[in-house]
């Protein structure tokens, strides 16, 4: 195939320079420093190593332990909702209706909204003095009004619903993609054998469109771990700590308290998680790939 | 029965997914009194005064600003670098393609808290820091995964006849690229560039921690930053808010079809 030899080499070197400097070094630098004291505020300490001391300091410090709690929480949550009001949307999708391609673009919408305005908005729709929340749940009994986000048990549930709000719509293209290769020919012939809509989904639909669950499930799972913008606006990781997410708590030690080391640690722990995480999405997502290289 | 029910679950979703931007939309357009209103006002009596005030006195012109140099040159640069390294990954046969498409896959899904402090710590040293070529520069390691995949998909989809005719009569690899590929590919170009824009456009945590100086910032470390000091200016902030989203709903209406043929290439696929 490659009758003329050029040097690979040169279509490479950019890609190999932006990943390599960018993305590479700086997981191994992190990796690095979290063997080492560092903090910024108290500079004389200077740089000294101290081992695995960050990561013994980080499994007993209850912050960073309830912290990594929410985390799960919160992927535990948000994930299964999104997939399955994505399964929703996409089932709608995937119907011949007038008005469809207006119902395409419209469930788009949120998935283009900035996930800092999206925080924003659902700041202002959560407000406790005039929120539209608050209206729909009480009127004009304002005595009654909430503020769910100053408060431990409702802050996590308003950044929830501001999540599920912005990204089932990803699910949703993704679980498409998939209702879409559904050959027709299936459904006529269960038609013909009297098999009706459930039955049809049962039998057809959900074992068909499983890989593509799975696959908007991990997608989701590894996205909800790295909450971060949310927080930042909504909450600030409050009130007391109840919405302190794992990477809001890392970015708290490492540039809000200087504390190079130890966030760093934190930065590597998140990191091992995601890693985790993505090998899992390969292997699933790898064997489908063999799958089609052999059927080509 | 089966029809209504059918309707009112659509009905359902264009609302849960509309309304709520909407209704910041219509805030934004609304005078002070309209906007801490109990019962809500639901129709603005459309005031412009939020935008004025969002331009004028909250700098939003110079977000704007940053925001379209910061997203559109790491759209460009970021597109280039990828189509190279698609192009020899789609094309050569090269036996660790595989692997540094998987490597790619896993850097796509790292948090950003893995490398944020060693990044500010480099673009400290080079001096970056609150510049134009920082940002860009993260955000192009950023985008390259997605952007490499997306492209090595469309490029391994192009026949392979007209680039062999033209490597036969004596084109190089790098004509062969820029003459035929290239031009057959532009409507996968375009579609990863779209997703590429929009990503630089709302990405928030390497803006925040990289441009502290607000002469730099972008929109979204302006909106999140916005100043309030004893009530928030809820009118101004939705005004910003709805002006940074105007343009990526109208990409996206426009586009549908294509982000939705991207988005689903670059999962289902990679």
């Amino acid at each position: 195939m490659n009758k003329i030899r050029e040097p690979v080499w040169r279509f490479l070197l950019p890609s190999f320079l932006f990943v390599g400097v960018f993305s590479l070094y700086p997981i191994f630098e992190s990796f690095r420093l979290s063997l080492y004291r560092m903090i910024l505020t108290l500079p004389w300490l200077g740089q000294k190593f101290v081992g695995l001391e960050n990561y013994s300091d980080l499994v007993t410090d209850p912050v960073a332990l309830r912290s990594f709690g929410t985390s799960l929480l919160f992927v535990a949550v948000t994930t299964p909702v999104e997939v399955l009001l994505g399964l929703g949307m996409a089932l709608a999708l995937n119907e011949t209706f007038r008005g469809r391609g207006w119902l395409r673009a419209v469930v788009l919408i949120p998935w283009a909204v900035p996930t800092v305005v999206t925080s924003q908005m659902w700041r202002f729709i959560f407000n406790d003095r005039y929120g539209v929340f608050n209206y729909l749940l009480f009127g004009d009994a304002t005595q009654l009004y909430w503020a769910p986000l100053a408060e431990p048990g409702l802050a996590l549930m308003a950044i929830m619903v501001a999540d599920i709000w912005k990204t089932s719509a990803f699910a949703a293209l993704i679980i498409l993609a998939g209702l879409q290769g559904i050959p027709g020919e299936l459904y006529e012939a269960a038609g013909i054998d009297g098999a009706g809509a459930w039955q049809k989904f049962r039998h057809i639909t959900w074992p068909l469109i499983r890989p593509a669950l799975l696959l908007a499930l991990l997608f989701r799972t590894i996205d909800a771990l790295k909450v971060f913008d949310l927080v930042f606006v909504m909450t600030q990781g409050g009130p007391a700590d109840a919405t302190n997410v794992l990477q809001f708590y890392g970015y708290k030690k490492s540039f809000a308290e200087g504390m190079i080391g130890y966030g760093s640690a934190i930065a590597v722990a998140v990191f091992l998680v995601s890693l985790a995480l993505a090998l899992v999405y390969i292997r699933v997502l790898g064997t489908g790939l063999l799958r089609k290289e052999r059927a080509a | 029965m089966k029809r209504i029910a059918f309707a009112l679950a659509v009905a359902a979703i264009g609302a849960w997914s509309l309304l709520p931007f909407l209704w910041f939309v219509s805030t934004s357009l609304k005078s002070a009194t309209e906007i801490d209103a109990i019962p809500p006002v639901f129709w603005p009596s459309f005031q412009w005064d939020h935008y004025r005030a969002a331009l004028t006195e909250h700098g939003l012109l110079r977000y704007i600003g940053n925001s379209v140099i910061v997203a559109g040159a790491t759209t460009v640069l970021s597109l280039a670098i990828a189509a190279l390294a698609a192009f020899a990954l789609a094309r050569f046969k090269l036996r660790w393609a595989r692997f540094y498409l998987m490597l790619l896959l896993a850097l796509s899904m790292f948090p950003q808290i893995a490398v944020a402090g060693p990044i500010w710590r480099l673009l400290n040293f080079l001096d970056w820091l609150n510049t134009y070529q920082g940002i860009v520069a993260a955000y192009i390691a950023l985008s390259l995964p997605f952007a490499v995949w997306v492209l090595a998909t469309f490029f391994q989809e192009l026949p392979y006849d007209v680039e062999e005719a033209a490597l036969i009569d004596g084109c190089s690899r790098w004509q062969a690229l820029r003459l035929v590929v290239l031009p057959l590919a532009a409507p996968g170009l375009f579609t990863a560039a779209i997703l590429v824009f929009i990503q630089a456009w709302n990405e928030f945590f390497f803006a925040l921690i990289i441009l502290t100086y607000p002469a730099r910032q972008t929109l979204p470390v302006g909106i999140a930053l916005f100043p309030g000091e004893y009530t928030m200016p809820w009118g101004e902030i939705a005004a910003a808010s709805t002006i940074a989203t105007l343009p990526l709903v109208a990409l996206t209406l426009i586009f549908q079809r294509r982000i939705v043929q991207g988005l689903s290439a670059g999962a289902v696929k990679g």
